[in-house]
This record gives C-alpha cells, sequence and structure tokens, in this order.
C-alpha cells in the first residue's frame, strides 16, 4: 500500500503536465463571451464621412472579424474568409484594426475579395481594446441580439468554421425558433 | 562623436522598449503599480510596464486615461479583466477556481510535514528497541569467538 504512495504521486503529477502539454498558453478565454458586443461610434472602411455604431451589427447571427493590412496572418486567412463569405448566409463585419495604410487595405479588398459587409474602421484601437483584442486575425461570432457567443483567436479557416462555429450557430437557430 | 553615437544607440534600444507615457507626478506612483501588476497579452511574460508591444503602448494610455479621470485602482483592474480576463492580473483573485493556485502550496507543504513525522517516528521506534534478537545475539557471539581463535 505504502509503495503505490510514489506511484499515485508519479501519476497525478503526470496527469496535469500531460494536460499542459496540449494547451495553448495564448489562447487565453474572453471574459467576454456571454456579454454583448461593446458600443462604439466609428467610420468604415469606405465611407469614412458615414457614422456606424454597434446597433448596425446586431440583428441576425453575424462574425466580426478583427484584421489589418499589416497584420500578415490576416492576409493569410483572407482567402478562407472569402470563400466562406460566399458559402454561408452569414454576414461578416471587419474590424479594420489600427490600420496603418487605409488605401492600401481598400486596394487589398478590391483585388484580393471583400468579405466584409462593411469594415470598422478603428483607428487608434480603442474598440479593440472593448472587444479585448490581443492577437489579430480573431473572430467573434454573435448572436440576433449582438451576444457573443464565440471567440476565436488566430486564422479562421474552413475546418474550424465547421468544428467551432457552425455547432453554435445552429443551436442558436434552433433556440431561435 | 563616439559620445554622440552612444547617445543614439541607447536611444534606438529605449524606443525598441516601452513607449513612454509621461502622466502627472501626483498620479506617477500609482501608474507605476499598476503597470507592474498587469500583464502584457501579446508577450505573455512581461508586465504592461517592460511590454514594447503595440498593444502594451495603447493600454498604458488607458490607464493614463482611467487615472486622470478619477478611477480608483480596483475600477482599472476591473477595466483590465472585463476584457482579457483574470489573466491580465498578475495578482489573481481569490475565488473557486483559483483554490488550487491558490491553497495548492500549503497543501503540499501540510502533506510534506506530515510525511516527514512519519518517517521520522518510524525511525524513532526502530531506534528504541535495544533488545537484540536470538539471531543477532548469536551472530555477535560468532565474531567475537572468531576474533578470540
Amino acid at each position: 500500500m505504502k509503495a503505490l504512495i510514489p506511484a499515485l504521486l508519479f501519476f497525478v503529477i503526470s496527469g496535469f503536465l500531460f494536460v499542459g502539454l496540449y494547451k495553448d498558453p495564448t489562447l487565453v478565454s474572453s471574459p467576454l463571451v456571454g456579454k454583448s458586443i461593446p458600443s462604439f461610434t466609428a467610420a468604415t472602411l469606405f465611407s469614412p464621412d458615414k457614422q456606424i455604431t454597434q446597433a448596425d451589427l446586431i440583428g441576425e447571427i453575424a462574425l466580426v472579424n478583427v484584421w489589418a493590412t499589416w497584420c500578415p496572418a490576416c492576409k493569410h486567412e483572407h482567402p478562407d474568409l472569402v470563400a466562406l463569405a460566399m458559402k454561408t448566409d452569414i454576414p461578416i463585419y471587419g474590424l479594420n484594426y489600427k490600420e496603418t495604410d487605409k488605401a492600401e487595405a481598400r486596394a487589398w479588398l478590391r483585388q484580393e475579395g471583400n468579405p466584409y459587409v462593411l469594415s470598422i474602421a478603428d483607428d487608434d484601437g480603442r474598440i479593440a481594446i472593448d472587444f479585448g483584442v490581443y492577437g489579430a486575425p480573431e473572430t467573434f461570432l454573435i448572436d440576433a441580439q449582438g451576444v457573443i457567443q464565440h471567440k476565436r483567436v488566430g486564422v479562421m479557416n474552413d475546418k474550424i468554421w465547421q468544428r467551432d462555429f457552425l455547432p453554435i450557430i445552429q443551436r442558436l437557430r434552433r433556440e431561435a425558433l | 562623436m563616439t559620445r554622440i553615437a552612444m547617445w543614439l544607440l541607447l536611444l534606438s534600444i529605449a524606443s525598441a522598449h516601452a513607449q513612454i507615457v509621461s502622466v502627472a507626478p501626483e498620479y506617477q506612483q500609482r501608474y507605476n503599480n499598476l503597470l507592474h501588476e498587469l500583464r502584457c497579452l501579446v508577450c505573455q511574460n512581461q508586465t504592461l510596464a517592460d511590454s514594447g508591444s503595440g498593444l502594451a503602448d495603447d493600454l498604458r494610455l488607458e490607464v493614463k486615461r482611467m487615472l486622470e479621470e478619477g478611477n480608483s485602482d480596483q475600477q482599472i483592474f476591473a477595466f483590465m479583466s472585463d476584457r482579457y480576463g483574470d489573466f491580465v492580473l498578475y495578482k489573481p483573485p481569490l475565488k473557486p477556481r483559483t483554490w488550487l493556485l491558490w491553497f495548492g502550496p500549503f497543501v503540499l507543504l501540510l502533506a510534506g510535514l506530515i510525511g516527514i513525522r512519519r518517517v521520522v517516528q518510524a525511525n524513532n521506534k526502530s531506534a528504541d528497541s535495544t533488545q537484540l534478537s536470538d539471531a543477532e545475539m548469536k551472530k555477535i557471539n560468532d565474531v567475537i569467538q572468531d576474533r578470540d581463535d
């Protein structure tokens, strides 16, 4: 019996370390899941004179994707977003985070395809702070009431869409019936 | 000439680090303390005071703004943890989820002390038995006999 104690300790410690191996420390669970999207007033990338607010994003299930031209990973995920926008009827809103070159951002979307209904111009990054953004690209799933249901930090692709987003969307749609 | 070059070098090193935010002297002390208690989420093992990332620059400005608007330290910590979770706080709050974190080391210490006590008691018990068994007696006698021979 006594001889089992070190073995037991070994397995408990190994268990903790083993779980730790597969945890990504850069994925911080967001306290914003379950809360409404933050309020803001801002221009959009293509209409600098028009002001929009959070109310313009609320009404149906939607995605909010944080991106910028200075962000290489955002450029990498872009084709996947364009493909996603074509195959789904869920609107994707862009949050153009601390864009360094708006002309380039507009040119980029014209050239590579624009998956966004609109892109919020978050010039000083203040809106992103309220969204708890710490590593672009990030993608938020919001429900019809504007409550954040899921947050993805890192690139979006079809695999992640199928695995993480679709089940939640299906659940939300079932609940809405 | 070398001096100027040296200063330029120092300046360029400084600019690669945290961008300096000037705060009114009456807030300086609290500002410094707050920055050392908040984690930068981009470079996770740095505090907001040390990090040179763009987000850390922005968050330092937020801390400054909130201080100047008269917010308490608690309100500033709450602002950060509402957005980024308890992870940003270098001193995690005491709640059921963090009990293991807070009390785990003391539980291990207690377990260690109990373990040591047991070992010591066991040793004492065996040391107490001064009586030799028959087999031990016979062995000693044999040794003595051998020497005498």
